[in-house]
């Protein structure tokens, strides 16, 4: 079969809850209007979603898997980003 | 289950010819329960079983669309036939969203397409066995998906990444598949003496069947240890198989049927029920391609397939054409 080869979509759908949109996985379609017509079919079929994107898989620039440690590692030893670094009497109550 | 063939030893590259230090740092993330993600580097043996293994999944969902398929127009009525048109969509959904998952291995879904429409590649022999009467949708519901849920549980904790993902889905939207087969199996026991006699003739030929959706027994399956060393399998077949007996046959007393095995009895010791002597060489027959409908399947999946190249090669051009048209624009603007 010399077919050629459909575009693939990222599709991100947000959700009632109203958190940001959220990957749920990929279709295959020739063009944004399908890919979003699909999208909406495959991922949507129980009323999950109040919203859909749709990106070309090729547009995604991702982080190298090989580069994980030098990119998220620093943040391990960060322990004042976080509240519980810092201390406050109890008396003062929740803060 | 849908990818019972996969007990077929992993022929390629043999694992020594592998980077020992990556390797060793790949099976130590493995056992840390970690996720492997398609840019992390694998052995070639682990992305070739992943890609045989989810491939196959998804043929079996593409396929398995047919035997219920047969029953929309003939639904007994509307709510029944929403729920099964709602059931084969669903089976629809699951084969892309596990073609989406073998395609992140590096094999686009147009090859996979054409594996299995050149019959190189398997699907689950359940799919091969005829829909004779309405109470064979109750039983597959009921018994096929009832076998399937078993199977992709653990496989929502596979080490590899988007293929748990997509089994997330599968099985948060597979749970009332199960429930809509037994609700009609129970409708169609209440009933008429005629209408019981249909549901016990749909067990009849159904059970057997279902339990080899397992596939081989353990003793027969010496090819599994790679994939359980890998957790891409967490249990063996005949552990799911009899978490399924055991499971299942309560549900069918309940229903007031007999199951089609003599042997079967329940052990006081250990709880469990023993189920007779499998016939091997049926599911090894209906595997390799001999079973009541393989040629039907792959008849009808073929002539779908081709009658919607014009419809994929008509978008294509659409698409096509419109982007030179923007671009046309675009280049007269500036």
């Amino acid at each position: 079969m010399s077919e050629t080869m459909m575009p693939l979509w990222e599709v991100f759908i947000r959700n009632r809850s109203g958190l940001p949109h959220k990957h749920a996985g990929s279709v295959h379609a020739p063009d944004a209007a399908m890919a979003l017509q699909a999208a909406r079919d495959v991922y949507t079929r129980r009323g999950e979603s109040v919203s859909v994107w749709v990106v070309p898989s090729s547009a995604i620039t991702a982080s190298d898997p090989a580069d994980k440690d030098e990119l998220f590692e620093p943040t391990g030893t960060k322990v004042y980003r976080h509240p519980t670094f810092y201390e406050v009497p109890e008396e003062v109550g929740h803060m | 289950m849908y990818t019972q063939a996969l007990n077929v030893k992993d022929t390629g590259k043999p694992a020594s010819a592998e980077d020992p230090g990556k390797l060793a740092r790949f099976q130590a993330r493995i056992d840390a329960e970690e996720k492997i993600e398609p840019n992390d580097w694998m052995p070639e043996a682990y992305r070739r079983t992943l890609i045989r293994q989810i491939s196959q999944h998804a043929h079996s969902e593409i396929i398995g669309m047919q035997p219920e398929g047969n029953w929309i127009t003939r639904a007994p009525s509307l709510r029944r036939k929403a729920g099964l048109l709602a059931k084969v969509q669903d089976e629809g959904g699951h084969g892309l969203y596990l073609y989406a998952a073998a395609e992140t291995l590096g094999c686009s879904r147009e090859e996979l397409v054409d594996q299995l429409l050149a019959g190189k590649a398997k699907y689950s022999s359940i799919f091969n066995y005829p829909t004779l009467s309405w109470a064979d949708i109750g039983a597959i519901g009921w018994l096929v998906d009832g076998a399937a849920i078993m199977n992709q549980i653990p496989l929502c904790r596979c080490s590899y990444g988007p293929y748990a993902r997509a089994m997330i889905r599968v099985c948060k939207e597979e749970s009332f598949h199960q429930r809509q087969g037994y609700e009609i199996m129970m409708t169609l026991s209440r009933g008429s003496a005629a209408q019981k006699a249909m549901a016990q003739d749909a067990l009849n030929r159904w059970w057997w069947p279902s339990l080899m959706m397992f596939g081989p027994s353990d003793k027969d399956s010496v090819h599994s240890t790679d994939t359980m060393k890998w957790k891409i399998k967490r249990f063996s077949n005949d552990d799911l198989r009899q978490k399924f007996v055991d499971a299942t046959v309560p549900q069918g007393h309940y229903l007031g049927l007999e199951f089609p095995d003599p042997a079967l009895k329940r052990d006081e010791k250990t709880g469990h029920w023993q189920h007779g002597e499998i016939d091997w060489s049926e599911f090894k027959r209906v595997l390799a391609g001999d079973g009541p409908c393989n040629r039907q399947r792959m008849k009808v999946r073929t002539k779908a397939h081709e009658d919607g190249t014009w419809v994929r090669e008509a978008a294509l051009a659409h698409a096509r054409k419109r982007a030179e048209r923007a671009a046309a624009v675009r280049i007269a603007a500036e």
